[in-house]
């Protein structure tokens, strides 16, 4: 990989993260309670954007510039992860085990309609 | 209602937490190539390092140090939050089930839930007890 393509993947992992950043909290301050809904939109809409991705045949460097730089600093493992454990802390089992079922079935969703569209 | 504003430092430890995480990321996935119909080791080790370092930073920042402004926005936010992903998760259980390999597909996400959740309730629980830090 040259200069040019890592300077290229630390820019736009910052950019990603400030997107998800902006996103999260827009949506956090719209929707009450203690469902992480920020997170999910995030994730679903990156899931979308990277199915798109797939279906359009992007590869090479600009797959890894906007799949795995962008769109991995967009999307969340971590705090999908965290969020899910202290909704259980808090005993909102329900809640818990809706964020991780509807995160993996509407993720799935989101990829495949990505990829359809585009 | 009223947008909140954005302390510009605040922004800045966030870009700079995003570009290291995916740099890292991004590193490992050159290194350890996704061979399709196999188990995607890059992208598993990185959420579940990222969801252990997750739970490391925000169970200590927010219940055993004093207030800090740009810790959290630097490592939580921007480091492991770019450092793990979703979309690539999704993509590859997509792909994995696409091509018929329906156990290995369950495996991979059901691993990744429970080896998730598992780092960071372990982490948590160490960081409470004064086990780490």
């Amino acid at each position: 990989m040259s200069v040019a393509l890592w300077v290229g993947v630390a820019v736009l992992g910052g950019l990603g993260a400030l997107a998800r950043f902006g996103l999260d909290g827009a949506v956090s301050r719209r929707v009450k309670g203690a469902f992480p809904a920020g997170t999910l939109a995030v994730n679903l809409t990156g899931a979308l954007a990277l199915g798109a991705l797939a279906g359009a045949d992007v590869d090479g460097d600009a797959r890894l510039l906007a799949g795995t730089a962008l769109l991995g600093a967009y999307t969340t493992f971590s705090t999908w992860m965290l969020e899910t454990h202290r909704l259980g802390e808090d005993g909102r089992r329900l809640a818990m085990a809706a964020n991780v079922v509807v995160s993996v079935g509407l993720g799935l969703a989101a990829v495949a309609i990505g990829r359809a569209l585009a | 209602m009223r947008r909140p504003q954005h302390d510009p430092r605040e922004l800045a430890a966030i870009f700079a937490g995003g570009a290291l995480g995916a740099l890292a990321r991004t590193a490992l996935s050159e290194a350890i190539p996704h061979r399709a119909g196999a188990w995607p080791w890059a992208t598993f080790a990185v959420n579940i390092a990222g969801a252990a370092l997750l739970a490391w930073v925000v169970t200590l920042l927010n219940e055993r140090l004093p207030p800090s402004r740009y810790r959290r926005p630097l490592l939580g936010t921007g480091l492991c939050g770019a450092l793990t992903t979703f979309s690539t998760l999704q993509l590859e259980l997509l792909s994995l089930l696409d091509d018929g390999h329906v156990a290995l597909a369950a495996g991979y996400v059901l691993a990744s839930l429970a080896a998730g959740l598992g780092v960071v309730w372990l982490v948590t629980g160490l960081v409470r007890r004064g086990g780490i830090a």
